[in-house]
């Protein structure tokens, strides 16, 4: 099933352009700083760039040598720092520091700092507080979108859901709105826009009215059709739970970053760890990445056998055969040969630890959880887990997960539980609850009266209303959307190797919420029939026609279903276009969500494009709250 | 049109003609005589100021501001000090130079705009001449003073004022002199008697014109072309020098025998001049002298001014208005008597053509035998540009047109655009108008500029129309016509801010270039602050509505908008804006109604003002905020007294905050704070910093069961807790009779499969044994299966029939275990 696309699905548009873009931008930002220079670069911008331009390429453009943002001090001899940074204060903050300390000496250098993807305001306003503004020359490189594969485009930003979700900071809404312009203006036009959370709201906003200001022209022929805009705090159940086909399985277990992963010597099985790049172009990977974990050894075993046959034709072969095989067929073997070795040293070690008693006892756990059955034997398990210490992370997840299938915990189980953990993984912790309370990850169940009493409350304090509102508004409602949905399949066997819906991404056990609305609002061609879900998920979503043309989608967002803006019918929209879909996640995405996209766009013959601020999954949503602060 | 030559006057090997612009529409008693006159180039207005030197408040004199047509555009009297010369700036602002060195701008309508002085010396001294001059920096002014110092200011919108160095020898003003801008530089040329002197920013040279008899006298009157290149010197003995203005060249030197001198005299030559000549004038005599040496005279009859323009001499007279200019080339080759220019013929063509006579045919024939017909079009469309009567543009074209017929490989393009161009050229030569622009002047000047004119004279609907035929882009075009309107519009007092706020949206409704906040600054700078506030209520980009908002000081209305634009930068910008504006409280307040702008502070302090962020809490009553705080903070703290010092403050706003948990929760950790430090300072355990749950593993593991055992009851640890970790302590510690001692202290709250578990863990089978009977009957088979005894799991799921236990050991059971398999699938099938 791998790789077998419907055979009327339209081709992938081609998104290598905005690589192009990007390294041309990149270079013209670094010449305008001519002569040899140093350049600094954020930690977390290494793998990106990589991606972008190579060393040599750098070098070619005269960057002297390489360094990594540390915030300590520089040992650089060179004449001119070049800073390629994340629009941060503290990294601003060092950086006038080193200013200050050069001119302590009297060294007389330039500076030029390059913030991706934009400038803040707040980091030139820190430079003048510093009196390094007129020290330091600042520009922005426009680097919005990372293909890291042929379907996916990330926007590498992680901070996106801390920033938006808990502190309320929508600073990069404006950067995804440029974003969807950009995509917009390569590959639009978009001819409907559909959309679910607070924050697409006004990334969309945003988009229009970079879309009526600027006045770029599409370039004829759209080549995506529709768009369809999620936030993460839509459906924060997915992300939180494990993942079980194999690319989730390679990003929970070994971390993949920037599509590449650095596969421990306990897989390689030699001395050395190495790095692979996990994408489309890797044969091996690619047939194996969508599967259900149970499935990949036997595909892969299937595979060495091949692979064994193919090598075993050279036997029997005369010389002018033999000079043809191995100048043609060998390398490509050889290759895939390795490739083969490491995914099965990969898999071994994802048995070792998947097979182990507890992982079985927690995915039962987690399904229990989902289906909303034997929670009393759920909540001694997570007791237990906390009680003995085994993940800080791991625990917290399924506390979230517990809190946010059940719409909340009993004030008494979340006490005991809470303090619980604060117990076992300390008091720092109190300040974690704070945050993840804030994103409606966890939640006390609230009765009708402590219903009333927080009404009151927002009407007291009027200043603060909008927060105790969406306060109110986090209540998950995970059991009537999942009846709704239908997103536990009834189904007691479920053939894994032959998959009939998105639920195989999680063992047949959940279909994710996030896949189940995108697939319902494609198929109904917007919200009409699902007004009892979106009432569940807080009425925020949205569907517009025809944003394409600025005035025409002027009068704004039009909430409910299917009252779209101009007509449907306009030129240009082939019916190759109108399969050709781009979901952006904003707030991140699992491989989960991706594998159950992939899935439904082989049923129904789209061509589905995931757009995320950053790949996620359970503990690096969490690793990012639980990190706040402490 | 038969008589076009009829005006025509032979000079040299070249034709003049003199042809009517206008019949003037203005009624002036006396024509111009006695006035100071001051007519812009290219077309542009007049100036008239009559009787400049009465002085007596009672009968002052009056300034009149006229189209070139002679259309009464302002009228006013002049209430200021003596003027002595009038001028128009590039950007049609009217320069009145008076006697005390002041200049004073009015625009086109008479309003007056501003005013400057030439410098202290000069009011003192007294002007006695002045120059208004163009150069490439823009309109500049030159005087000179009885004292006979010539300062100079080269762009008035850009003030230098230079003072030329002494002229030696020279009392009061020079007999004649001129702007020279040359090299980038401006200089004065000037004469005393037959010398002649260039001033310059530091010295003042003699300089000699090569090849003037030095017989010929003073120099009476000298002139500099329109593009400074040239120039032309009087003598007293009646001779007209002409050469470069750069004195290195003599072009010819022409008797005049005249003795007097003129009262003007401009060069009159045009690009690509046959036979440049230099315009004379006398009381009743106007005189060409060409450089070959013919003149051409003209009687005149009434008063008047030269007005030189890039072709040729605008003739401005009291009655009539002339244009004396050159015979262009081309139209002297058709025009010409008994032409047999491919042109001539094909003009003449077209007419036989329109008579109906086979003549066409024959001419037609003599221009295609010469194959000459291309050029002939040529040649039609191009004389046609250079006429200034309707009927024969209309001829030209017309014969181009019927050429053009017969020829298959013709670029229309060059005949489609002198049709444009001539249309707009007549609309706004039309009398009504009265911008009289040669073809030549109009391509020099280009179309952007001219309607900028048409904008400065507010014919707002005729610069739309050009705008829109000659299809000029909205943003160049109609946007920038309509962004002048408004901006004039909002000006206007006699309308209430209600109208003029419906008038402009109406007109610019959502024109693309056009900006409503570019128009509101116009109205608040009118002090029409409200109709400012209106105005911006139409912008679309929220985000231009902010910077003037912040300027009107309207800064809750800027932040609300900034907050609706979506733009976080532009959000933090009011916001820093506000903070240096307000005091703290107002700030707070204001912040408080918008929560992304206060929660993009709050972001801002958390990094950069801690004490800010407390602040911000604090005014918001936000004491679980404050509590959260204050728990960040006691990690910061190094020492424990300020730990525990800022963790009571958590617990004061824990409880404030009503939040028992919390509260409890810190208290604890302060107790827990305070334990620990009393153990590591008696045992030096560092345990500083640690979990409960770590504590209690150290302490277990360093043996201090009995301190352990005091957080146990202390803290209320669930026993499970205190169970699972007992237990792994002394397993991991291999203490097998204390972990014996333990199972049996009282009844497991875990059950027994753990110490099962811990023990394999461990690699003791032996004591895991032990633990094996004491597991509950439902984990037994799980307890078999650790221990890795298949034949135990097996009895004990046979016992239970538990289908799921029996698969679970039959998953186990290895393929050689033949008859423990069969066992297992018997108890299974009997189920």
């Amino acid at each position: 099933m791998a790789a077998a696309f419907r055979r009327d699905a339209p081709p992938q548009p081609d998104f290598s352009l905005l690589k192009r873009l990007a390294r041309d931008q990149l270079i013209f930002l670094l010449e305008q700083l001519p002569g040899k220079k140093d350049l600094f670069i954020d930690a977390d911008l290494m793998s990106p760039l990589d991606r972008i331009a190579n060393v040599s390429t750098l070098k070619q453009h005269e960057v002297d040598k390489l360094y990594k943002v540390e915030h300590k001090a520089v040992v650089s001899s060179a004449d001119q720092l070049c800073f390629l940074i994340r629009p941060r204060i503290q990294t601003v903050k060092w950086i006038c520091d080193l200013v200050k300390s050069d001119k302590a000496v009297g060294r007389v250098r330039r500076y030029k700092i390059i913030f991706t993807p934009q400038k803040f305001f707040a980091c030139e306003a820190i430079l003048e507080e510093h009196g390094a503004f007129g020290d330091v020359s600042c520009d922005q490189w426009d680097f919005h979108l990372l293909p890291v594969d042929d379907d996916i485009i990330s926007l590498e930003l992680p901070e996106f859901f801390t920033d938006t979700f808990l502190a309320g900071d929508q600073r990069w809404v404006r950067t995804v709105g440029s974003a969807l312009h950009l995509l917009h203006s390569l590959f639009g036009p978009f001819s409907k826009v559909y959309g679910i959370g607070r924050i697409a709201k006004m990334v969309y906003e945003s988009f229009r009215i970079q879309l009526q200001t600027e006045e770029t022209r599409t370039r004829g022929d759209a080549q995506i059709g529709n768009v369809f805009i999620i936030d993460r705090d839509v459906d924060l159940v997915t992300p939180l739970c494990s993942q079980v086909v194999y690319e989730g399985l390679v990003d929970d277990i070994f971390r993949i970053k920037c599509g590449c992963v650095e596969f421990s010597p306990d897989v390689t099985s030699s001395e050395k760890s190495v790095k692979v790049m996990l994408n489309s172009q890797d044969k091996v990977f690619n047939e194996i990445r969508n599967e259900h974990f149970s499935n990949v050894f036997g595909f892969l075993s299937q595979k060495a056998r091949t692979l064994q046959t193919a090598y075993d034709r050279r036997r029997g072969m005369d010389i002018k055969q033999m000079k043809t095989f191995v100048s043609e067929e060998l390398k490509g073997l050889k290759q895939e040969h390795r490739l083969l070795s490491l995914h099965i040293g990969a898999s071994e070690a994802m048995m070792k630890r998947k097979t182990k008693q507890d992982f079985q006892e927690m995915l039962r756990t987690e399904h229990s959880l989902l289906e909303g059955f034997e929670i009393r034997e759920c909540i001694n398990f997570i007791e237990e887990h906390i009680n003995r210490q085994v993940s800080v992370l791991e625990s917290l997840r399924l506390l979230c997960l517990l809190s946010l299938t059940e719409n909340g915990l009993l004030p008494k189980d979340l006490r005991s539980l809470k303090a619980q953990y604060l117990q076992s993984y300390g008091f720092e912790h109190l300040l974690t609850f704070s945050s993840l309370r804030t994103l409606g990850l966890i939640q006390e169940q609230q009765t009708t009266e402590t219903l009333s009493a927080v009404e009151t409350r927002v009407r007291l304090t009027a200043g603060r209303l909008t927060e105790a509102f969406s306060s109110l508004a986090k209540k998950s409602n995970f059991r009537a959307l999942s009846r709704r949905l239908n997103l536990v399949p009834k189904s007691e066997d479920y053939d894994l190797r032959v998959p009939k819906d998105m639920s195989y991404v999680f063992s047949g056990a959940y279909v994710p919420l996030s896949c189940r609305l995108i697939e319902q609002v494609l198929d109904r061609e917007g919200w009409s029939g699902l007004e009892e879900v979106t009432r569940l998920l807080n009425r925020h979503e949205f569907s517009v026609t025809g944003s394409t043309s600025g005035s025409e989608g002027s009068s704004g967002l039009t909430s409910g279903a299917g009252s779209g803006l101009g007509s449907t019918s306009s030129p240009g929209f082939g019916p190759d276009s109108q399969r050709r879909v781009l979901v952006l996640f904003l707030g991140g995405c699992t491989f989960s969500e991706i594998a159950a996209l992939r899935f439904l766009a082989r049923e129904r013959g789209y061509r589905i494009t995931t757009v995320t601020t950053a790949i996620t999954n359970s503990s690096r949503l969490l690793e990012s709250l639980v990190q706040n602060k402490v | 049109m038969a008589f076009v030559t009829a005006s025509w006057n032979p000079l040299g090997d070249a034709f003049y003609r003199k042809s009517e612009l206008y019949e003037m529409s203005w009624s002036l008693k006396d024509g111009l005589r006695d006035s100071l006159v001051a007519a812009a180039p290219y077309g542009g207005p007049i100036a008239v100021l009559k009787e400049p030197q009465r002085r007596s408040p009672s009968s002052r004199p009056h300034l009149d501001i006229y189209s070139a047509s002679g259309q009464t555009l302002a009228s006013f009297t002049w209430k200021s000090g003596v003027v002595l010369q009038l001028g128009w700036s590039v950007s049609d602002e009217l320069l009145c130079v008076q006697e005390d060195g002041t200049v004073l701008i009015y625009d086109l309508f008479g309003s007056f705009k501003r005013h400057f002085s030439m410098g202290q010396e000069i009011t003192h001294d007294q002007v006695v001449q002045a120059r208004v001059f163009h150069s490439p920096f823009g309109t500049g002014v030159a005087v000179v003073t009885a004292s006979a110092r010539f300062t100079l200011a080269t762009n008035i919108d850009d003030l230098k004022l230079r003072r030329l160095p002494e002229v030696p020898g020279l009392q009061g003003a020079p007999s004649s002199w001129a702007i020279l801008t040359q090299e980038r530089q401006t200089k004065v040329l000037l004469s005393i008697g037959p010398e002649l002197y260039v001033l310059d920013h530091t010295s003042c040279t003699a300089v000699y014109p090569p090849g003037l008899s030095p017989d010929s006298g003073s120099i009476l009157q000298m002139c500099v072309s329109f593009s400074y290149k040239y120039l032309a010197l009087f003598t007293e003995s009646g001779l007209v020098w002409t050469g470069t203005s750069s004195l290195q060249e003599k072009f010819s030197e022409v008797d005049t025998k005249m003795r007097s001198a003129p009262k003007q005299m401009v060069w009159c030559r045009r690009p690509r001049a046959q036979q440049p000549s230099v315009v004379l004038m006398w009381e009743r005599l106007l005189l060409v002298a060409g450089q070959c040496g013919d003149t051409i005279q003209f009687p005149l009859d009434q008063v008047s001014v030269l007005v030189p323009e890039l072709d040729g001499i605008r003739v401005l007279g009291g009655f009539h208005q002339e244009l004396l200019q050159e015979v262009p080339l081309v139209s002297q080759e058709i025009f010409k008597i008994a032409s047999m220019s491919p042109g001539a013929l094909l003009l003449e063509a077209h007419r036989e053509y329109e008579k109906q006579s086979q003549r066409a045919d024959e001419y037609l024939r003599e221009i295609k035998e010469q194959s000459v017909l291309s050029e002939a079009v040529a040649q039609c469309v191009e004389a046609a540009a250079h006429e200034w009567d309707c009927t024969t543009q209309k001829a030209l074209l017309r014969a181009a047109s019927f050429g053009k017929c017969f020829l298959s490989d013709f670029s229309p393009e060059s005949f489609v655009s002198i049709c444009r161009e001539l249309r707009v050229l007549n609309a706004v030569r039309e009398s009504t108008v009265g911008i009289p622009l040669t073809h030549t002047q109009f391509k020099q000047m280009t179309v952007q500029v001219l309607i900028d004119r048409l904008v400065h004279r507010r014919l707002y609907p005729l610069a739309m129309e050009i705008c829109r035929y000659l299809k000029i882009p909205e943003f160049q075009g109609v946007s920038r016509v309509l962004r002048h309107w408004a901006s004039c519009k909002v000006q206007q007092t006699d309308l209430s801010d209600e109208a003029v706020a419906r008038v402009v949206c109406a007109k610019v409704g959502d024109t693309p270039g056009v900006s409503y906040s570019h128009i509101a600054a116009k109205a608040y700078e009118s002090g029409r602050p409200e109709l400012a506030i209106k105005l911006l209520e139409f912008e679309a980009r929220s985000g231009e509505q902010v910077p003037l908002l912040l300027k009107m000081k309207r800064s809750h209305l800027a932040l609300s908008k900034a907050v609706e634009s979506g733009d976080t930068d532009l959000v933090f910008t009011v916001v820093t804006f506000l903070k240096n504006e307000m005091n703290r409280g107002d700030f707070f307040m204001t912040l408080r109604n918008q929560p992304l702008a206060l929660s993009l502070y709050r972001q801002f302090c958390r990094v950069q003002e801690s004490q800010t962020l407390k602040d911000l809490l604090n005014q918001d009553d936000d004491h679980e905020g404050l509590g959260n705080f204050y728990v960040a903070s006691a990690f910061k703290e190094q020492r424990l007294e300020g730990r525990v010092a800022a963790l009571q403050n958590a617990v004061d706003e824990f409880n404030k905050a009503k939040n028992d948990f919390n509260a409890k929760a810190t208290e604890e950790e302060m107790k827990l704070l305070r334990f620990q430090k009393k153990l590591d300072e008696e045992k030096g355990a560092g345990l500083q910093g640690m979990s409960l749950q770590d504590t209690m593993e150290t302490l277990l593991n360093l043996g201090l069961h009995k301190q352990a055992e005091q957080l146990y009851r202390d803290f209320r640890v669930p026993d499970k807790r205190f169970w699972w970790l007992k237990l792994r302590a002394l397993a991991e510690k291999q203490d097998w009779d204390e972990l014996d001692k333990f199972s049996r202290s009282k009844k497991s709250p875990i059950g027994y499969l753990p110490f099962v578990d811990v023990c394999v863990k461990n690699h003791n089978q032996h004591e895991a044994k032990k633990y094996l009977l004491r597991v509950s009957p439902e984990q037994r088979v799980q307890a078999c299966l650790l221990l890795g005894d298949l034949e135990g799991a097996a009895d004990a799921a046979i016992e239970r029939r538990n289908e799921g236990e029996l698969g679970a050991v039959l998953n186990r059971c290895p393929a050689s275990n033949r008859q423990l398999m069969e066992r297992l699938q018997r108890a299974t099938a009997k189920k």
